[in-house]
């Protein structure tokens, strides 16, 4: 109960009364039910009458039948990479029956990336991205909130940087990463990931940093007055003092820079043609078959539930840190 | 001892057993041959998504690529810009690629760079597509023939068009694919036929709009249609399975194919990077066996056509409806809706020769550069020939082919016996002939186009 209350907030406890039970469930789970069936009935009448060039707009059914095949297709996908190291294992063992001075090779299965795939590397970079993003905004963000300043140093570089569109970072960062991460033949990350990532660093940091920063003046002063006297050294005013009462201001930063890094990761994989959801996206769209815009929707789903879901799993990871 | 010593003591002896063993094919290979390891067994590819990228496709899931001990990733590009690009700065190993890509990287159109081809993919492939508007003009001045369009329909009409929108104001505009394009010379060749100019490059004008009556611009391939659909261009020369969408999606109707343009023209190449070349002769000779195979595997049966398509319908490689793929690769091309017509040579992957890289080939496309200002002054018909020689690399390519032979894989009677010249060619739609030894002579037939020291 305890854990609960700390995961969902408290509003559980005072529920006792059935009467109200019964509201409650019906307000939280059974208007928004409705509400999503009417859209996707109104979605399936509508769509059937919209023809684009790729023939009719698919409807729930088209795209929920997509999203089976991409499943499907990926296992499928991962049956014929067993095949190829089935066969490159016997290819090796003729060969050195052939000739024992052989060394075999071991090379990597080089098929398509399926979707879930595209998920799952889009996740990754997205989280690194944001991690970059954070161990920089972070320690900046309290630099500004303490010091007059530095805060009056970066005030003009936030402003300015702040508004640019990820779109635009992307040449930079590519043109960057290119010149300075020099590979050999098999580099630790591909290029292409650490464009994405570091794309998502520029647009995300912001919005933690200027929110940490706001949490750290707003420290209560008695606090702040509190350590002076007792002459505590640096870190331990930021570690006792500073964070505990700004807590609550970063997580509300880092929600919203995932949120915003989520977005611009899938701008940036469309545009660069870096592999994740968004190349999968554009992919569909240049293929344009029959099922390109049903699988694009699905594409749309499940960018948006991710969204959904990387910030739910920030509010309970700040219910959890942040004490109430 | 050193690898590059070993390996070219290896190609030397691999070379010189292949030649012995060239019509021997009882038995395989020579032990050693086979065991001449690729240099760089890890090898990355990329393509347009286009049907011609099926010798590319097919060596890869046919396990072309397996079987000469390779490990091969294709991977899609965004534009032929960008495929060039990460060819130069080693992103890729090799590419399917425009024939003029490696001629007008090596003469510095564009971007300047080194870039080879051993290995020619296929013959013909595209099509000139016009908007429903267009074409509605255009219909009525079509001389007819059992009632239907008289075929292959010649620019002329379209002139009329073009003509009549100049008298309103209106600014005719095409897309092309690539500014060193087979579409982009395709295209021009037959506007030009028909009496109207296409425009030129100057070395201030890198457009190509100079004097135009059609204003031609890039457009990557897959856009065409939306593109077209949104009127920003009128129509466009584009290859498969983009003007069959057009038809499919009913915005457009393919007029002429390249085939009807100039038969049996080349294509797409294969091509790498000279240091890449260099650095790895065996690996290269290694690719254009595999892909020699897949070109082969393609002409050999309708069937495997049909297996093909299912192949390139696949969403990492073209993606398109397998029924609009369908169309040209199994030797049908629809022009109006209901208009199909029987298109056999409509892709060529082997026939023909459709493999070896000839240096009339090559000379072609570099009058045709010259012809449109892309080259600014006349040069000597020696200097074509030192640029053919220099980019297309038939040694290579025989060296791969007898290897084949030789383990039985195909006929000696495959193979041209050529010095790299196809003779007088005809089969243009204005009916001039070419002889590739004499590309100056060539270029003073034109009525419109640079010729000998013109300047625009």
């Amino acid at each position: 109960m305890e854990l609960v209350n700390k995961l969902f907030g408290s509003g559980a406890a005072a529920l006792r009364d059935p009467r109200e039970l019964g509201r409650a469930f019906v307000m939280s789970v059974g208007v928004p039910v409705i509400a999503f069936a009417i859209f996707l009935a109104l979605w399936s009448v509508a769509a059937s009458r919209i023809q684009t060039s790729l023939g009719a707009v698919p409807g729930p059914a088209q795209v929920a039948e997509q999203a089976v095949v991409l499943v499907k297709e990926h296992f499928s996908e991962r049956e014929r990479e067993a095949a190829f190291y089935k066969r490159q294992a016997e290819r090796d063992k003729e060969r050195i029956a052939e000739d024992p001075s052989y060394e075999p090779r071991n090379f990597q299965w080089t098929g398509k990336r399926t979707y879930l795939d595209q998920i799952v590397t889009s996740l990754y970079t997205v989280f690194v991205g944001f991690l970059l993003a954070t161990v920089v905004a972070v320690p900046l963000g309290i630099l500004a909130g303490t010091s007059k300043i530095v805060q009056a140093a970066i005030n003009p570089m936030v402003q300015l940087f702040r508004p640019v569109s990820p779109l635009a970072w992307l040449p930079i960062v590519t043109l960057i990463v290119s010149a300075v991460y020099v590979t050999t033949d098999e580099p630790m990350f591909q290029k292409s990931f650490l464009i994405s990532a570091i794309t998502v660093t520029l647009c995300s940091l912001w919005t933690t940093l200027i929110n940490t920063a706001i949490g750290v003046t707003s420290v209560d002063k008695d606090l702040v007055n509190v350590g002076k006297v007792l002459q505590l050294p640096l870190a331990t005013r930021v570690r006792k003092i500073i964070l505990p009462s700004a807590l609550p201001f970063i997580f509300t930063g880092m929600r919203l820079s995932l949120g915003v890094g989520w977005m611009v990761l899938i701008a940036a994989e469309m545009l660069a043609q870096n592999p994740g959801l968004g190349k999968f996206v554009w992919d569909e769209f240049q293929n344009g078959s029959s099922d390109s815009l049903s699988r694009i929707m699905v594409a749309v789903f499940t960018i948006g539930l991710i969204g959904y879901a990387l910030d739910r799993l920030m509010q309970v990871l700040q219910n959890l840190v942040v004490p109430r | 001892m050193s690898a590059p010593s070993r390996s070219s003591l290896n190609r030397r002896r691999f070379a010189t057993q292949a030649i012995a063993l060239a019509g021997a094919t009882t038995f395989g290979l020579p032990a050693l041959a086979a065991k001449a390891r690729p240099e760089k067994e890890q090898l990355k590819f990329g393509f347009i998504k286009l049907t011609d990228c099926a010798p590319l496709v097919v060596a890869y899931e046919k396990g072309y690529f397996e079987d000469e001990g390779l490990n091969v990733q294709l991977e899609a590009q965004a534009n032929w810009k960008v495929l060039l690009d990460r060819v130069i700065d080693g992103q890729l190993d090799g590419a399917h690629m425009l024939a003029g890509q490696p001629l007008g990287a090596t003469i510095g159109f564009g971007t300047k760079a080194d870039i080879v081809t051993a290995f020619s993919m296929d013959l013909n492939g595209n099509a000139i597509t016009v908007s429903n508007a267009v074409w509605a003009e255009m219909k009525p001045h079509l001389p007819m023939k059992d009632g239907k369009v008289a075929h292959p329909i010649k620019a002329d009409a379209l002139k009329k068009v073009v003509d009549a929108w100049k008298k309103e104001g209106k600014a005719f505009k095409m897309g092309m694919v690539f500014p060193v394009s087979t579409h982009n010379y395709e295209l021009r060749y037959w506007l030009a036929a028909g009496g109207m100019n296409p425009g030129y490059y100057t070395s201030s004008d890198i457009s190509g709009t100079s004097k135009a009556d059609v204003l031609l611009s890039v457009t990557p391939p897959p856009q065409m249609p939306n593109t077209m659909e949104s009127g920003t261009i009128h129509g466009y020369c584009v290859g498969e399975p983009w003007n069959q969408q057009a038809v499919f999606k009913g915005i457009g109707v393919p007029v002429v194919t390249d085939n009807e343009i100039w038969k049996n023209n080349p294509e797409k190449v294969f091509g790498v990077t000279g240091a890449w070349a260099k650095a790895n002769p065996i690996t290269h000779v290694a690719v254009v066996k595999a892909l020699i195979r897949a070109g082969q595997w393609l002409d050999a049966s309708m069937a495997n056509r049909v297996e093909a398509v299912k192949m390139l319908s696949k969403s990492q490689y073209v993606g398109a409806d397998e029924a609009v793929i369908a169309n040209s690769m199994t030797g049908t091309f629809e022009y109006e809706k209901g208009d199909k017509r029987p298109a056999p040579d409509f892709n060529v992957f082997f026939r023909n020769f459709a493999t070896f890289p000839f240096y009339s080939d090559a000379i072609w496309y570099l009058t045709q550069m010259r012809r449109w200002g892309q080259i600014t002054e006349a040069k000597p018909d020696s200097w074509y020939m030192d640029i053919a020689k220099k980019v297309y690399q038939p040694t290579i390519y025989m060296e791969a082919a007898n290897a084949l032979v030789a383990e039985g894989k195909i006929k000696a009677s495959d193979l041209p016996k050529t010095d790299g010249f196809k003779g007088v060619q005809t089969g243009f739609i204005d009916g001039v002939d070419y002889d590739g030894r004499k590309p100056n002579d060539y270029l003073a037939k034109f009525k419109i186009g640079l010729k000998a020291a013109d300047k625009v």
